[in-house]
């Protein structure tokens, strides 16, 4: 389905007039019409940025590390394929000692400082997880944020001083010894909670895994609202007198990671990131910095289990299921079995999340888990591409920058030009809103597509799969 | 195997009803006049949810959120333009009722119908899960326009004592427990619009069409039916539904905030599945049932989790439904079987 261009067109048109016609354009190499349309919007963002934003030097140096890493045609030559990952992931752990010499954007303003870094990188985390099960297997899930819940308390449980009547401690850091309840390292709680979390995801998955699209959508929706309500009213589990969640006054203080003294000294990580000791490696001992190149190691993980996942039989599985349920079910894909450890691997990954999360913010509190998160992150899996990693990477670092920052920074300067009053991050979820919409009428397929999943919208699916196929 | 749990906790839910019956019979009483009450608003709600997903098997979440707004119209109908402080003679207060009751149902039959135009017809052939999307981000959004509209806090429908407007004078008294006016009134409004729903959906030649439409859309065109256009009305008559929940709402719980439709709207389309979806009678069975559930579980005295668990409940409700007997309690699976 081919689309109008209307703005193309009539860019040609105009050039056409001037001489500059559109078969000579296309008479050129590839690679330098590549180089010229990626220069020139590159320049026409370093003047925008020079009109509007704060201007410096390092607009040059981005916008030459963009042009070298855009326009050469890596893919063709041996190992090109890992060049723009790594250049990537170069970029993102070095950021840190960049950060303040960076210009600034027009309306949105500086870039984002480490600790909306370190929220944005979990949020990466989540959307990863949640991809698994909105953009592989086709499962909408409405109810995210209770794996993100289950998380957080699990490392409420088992790293603070919630369970005071015990006292039990095996590699925590920074717990002073009069402190009594359960303190596991965070590394061991990460474990706990991505297994936990997957094995309630299993037994969510279960009995609901054989409805249909929308009405999984409604029962994960249920789970989703439930698991907040027991959190709120955990304090008291049915009369018991048993504080399980610490009801709405949540958790707090969790423990912070770290690696412990032996470690410290031998290899020089910091022994506990609040406060690392002196012999920690000079650069490693900026708390925020720190927990950012954890939150990064994560994301690294999830990335790697995304792409191995979708390229396995699994992973075929999924898609294969996604596209036609029936038609995968009489090609002998376990419906039931492949669903399920969709469900499980996207609850892993958001256990995982919620858990640094909890330990970052040191507070695990009822009032971070509602529904409208799970829309949240929904909103950056679609925003970005469903089933695209680089997508949803991209849409979680937007949207959650957005969240923390941006909207703070656009409504200044929406107030500062127009001369209003308006409480721009208030209507945060409607903005959202609008974003889901619109992504959803113009470009189903998200920003940055996958190819199969663009074929998918543009040319329909049999997605209206059996009632009851059993696996 | 399930069909066994299932007897059990049916069995045992009655059990404890009774129970509290014995020990506390005006407690039981006032809770089933409240339930009773919360069920008509909620049937008005659950019969837009299940009349959308009947025609278009779309789980419409916007619908709570027109519900809401439908409150908002009412309460500036009955406070800003009719003034309405309570207390009034019923010359002055039936005729401002009756008309804010149809603006709220225009206004919000006109949005609902405006929403499927925009978010949901240009989706008419992709993947399910497209329009399920769109539905909740114009939920945020129609939330956001509440928001924008009348702020973050309750807007209140009520006397300057903070009572309803309507009269709450006793009707009739049973066992020491008094059926007031407002409660009363609240069913009063509730069956025409319930009967005139039914009448139309049966016994008219658009509400032919829909049901048409709703079991073959090719086949329904092809026997000249306007789809499109039957669809539109469809959703004109849900929003007109929701609109007539709004004001009652507001008359009878004298507040509504931005943020209530939401979760309204979930423990409406929760009936909407409990009583079958697609099924009109189904549906006002759900609603009156998830009322008194949602009464007795805030009200009784005797083991009752209390408002804390109101929406665990319901949403329990809703899972174990959904897996048991996806079909309802009514039973039929054919689209607009009433």
């Amino acid at each position: 389905m081919a689309r109008p261009r209307l703005t193309r067109d009539t860019l040609w048109a105009a050039l056409g007039t001037l001489g500059l016609d559109r078969s000579r354009w296309n008479a050129q190499d590839p690679i330098v019409r590549r180089a010229t349309a990626v220069a020139l919007w590159l320049a026409g963002g370093i003047v925008l940025i020079g009109a509007f934003g704060s201007f410096n030097w390092t607009v040059f140096a981005a916008a030459a590390i963009v042009f070298a890493l855009i326009v050469p045609p890596y893919a063709q030559l041996p190992l090109g394929r890992f060049v723009l990952p790594l250049a990537v992931l170069t970029v993102a752990v070095t950021y840190p000692f960049y950060l303040d010499e960076l210009f600034g954007w027009p309306i949105f303003g500086p870039f984002p400082a480490m600790n909306t870094m370190v929220v944005m990188m979990v949020f990466v985390m989540m959307a990863l997880g949640l991809n698994v099960v909105v953009g592989y297997a086709g499962l909408l899930d409405l109810g995210y944020v209770a794996f993100y819940a289950v998380g957080a308390y699990t490392v409420g449980w088992f790293a603070s001083d919630q369970f005071s009547q015990r006292d039990f401690r095996f590699g925590s850091v920074g717990v002073s010894p009069q402190v009594t309840g359960i303190h596991l390292s965070i590394w061991f709680c990460l474990v706990i909670a991505a297994i936990i979390t997957a094995v309630i995801g299993v037994i969510i998955g279960l009995p609901t895994l054989r409805l249909r699209g929308d009405y999984l959508a409604i029962v994960t929706l249920g789970f989703g609202e439930i698991m907040p309500q027991i959190a709120r009213n955990g304090n008291e589990l049915f009369g018991t007198n048993f504080n399980l969640t610490g009801g709405t006054q949540g958790i707090t203080p969790v423990d912070a990671p770290g690696f412990g003294s032996w470690i410290n000294t031998n290899v020089g990580l910091p022994d506990n990131y609040l406060a690392p000791s002196s012999q920690t490696i000079g650069f490693l001992s900026d708390t925020v910095n720190v927990f950012f190149w954890s939150a990064l190691v994560l994301v690294i993980f999830t990335v790697f289990c995304s792409v191995r996942l979708r390229d396995s039989r699994l992973g075929r599985a999924w898609i294969a299921i996604r596209e036609d349920e029936v038609a995968a079910a009489a090609m002998g894909v376990p419906l039931m079995r492949t669903k399920t450890w969709a469900y499980a691997t996207g609850a892993f990954f958001g256990g995982i999340a919620g858990a640094f999360f909890a330990s970052y913010k040191s507070a695990v509190f009822p009032d971070d888990f509602f529904f409208n998160i799970s829309v949240f992150i929904l909103c950056m899996v679609i925003l970005g591409g469903m089933g695209n990693i680089w997508g949803v990477i991209l849409g979680a670092c937007f949207l959650s920058y957005l969240d923390r920052e941006g909207l703070a920074n656009i409504g200044a300067w929406m107030n500062e030009k127009f001369s209003l009053t308006l409480d721009v991050p208030k209507y945060e979820f409607g903005i959202f809103g609008v974003i889901l919409l619109v992504v959803m009428l113009f470009r189903p397929e998200g920003l940055i597509p996958n190819e199969r999943r663009r074929a998918e919208f543009e040319t329909g699916v049999h997605d209206q799969p059996l009632y009851d196929v059993e696996a | 195997m399930v069909a066994a749990l299932g007897t059990v906790l049916v069995v045992l839910l009655l059990l404890w009803l009774g129970i509290n019956l014995s020990k506390n019979p005006s407690a039981f009483l006032s809770a089933s006049l409240i339930g009773l009450t919360i069920g008509a608003v909620y049937a008005l709600v659950a019969l837009g949810y299940t009349l959308v997903y009947g025609i278009l098997e779309l789980i419409n979440f916007a619908h709570g959120d027109v519900f809401m707004l439908g409150g908002m119209i009412s309460a500036t109908f009955l406070i800003g333009v009719f003034g309405i402080e309570g207390g009034e003679g019923a010359m002055t207060l039936w005729p401002a009722v009756l008309a804010s009751l149809l603006a709220a149902m225009v206004i919000c039959g006109v949005l609902n119908a405006t929403i499927e135009l925009v978010a949901y017809r240009p989706l008419r052939g992709a993947p399910r899960l497209a329009p399920l999307i769109t539905a909740i981000g114009m939920s945020f959004i129609l939330q956001n326009v509440g928001l924008a509209w009348k702020g973050a806090e309750y807007v209140r429908v009520q006397t300057p004592t903070g009572g309803t407007l309507l009269p709450h004078g006793q009707v009739f008294s049973l066992g020491g427990v008094s059926y007031s006016w407002n409660k009363l009134i609240v069913v009063l409004l509730t069956v025409p619009v319930l009967v005139v729903l039914i009448w139309l959906v049966q016994s008219t030649r658009q509400g032919k069409a829909m049901r048409a439409t709703a079991q073959d859309k090719d086949a329904a065109a092809m026997m000249g039916i306007n789809v499109n256009r039957t669809i539109s009305f469809t959703f004109l008559i849900a929003g007109g539904l929701a609109g007539a929940a709004g004001l009652l709402y507001v008359l009878y719980f004298t507040q509504v905030r931005f943020d209530q439709g939401f979760q309204l709207g979930l423990i409406a389309f929760t009936a909407a599945v409990l009583g079958g979806i697609g099924n009109l009678p189904g549906a006002v069975l759900g609603a009156l049932l998830i009322g008194f559930i949602q009464a007795f579980n805030e009200r009784l005295v005797w083991h009752s989790p209390g408002s804390d668990w109101t929406q665990s409940i319901v949403f329990s409700i809703l899972i174990m439904i959904l897996v048991f007997r996806p079909e309802g309690l009514l039973g039929e699976r054919t689209p607009e079987g009433g």
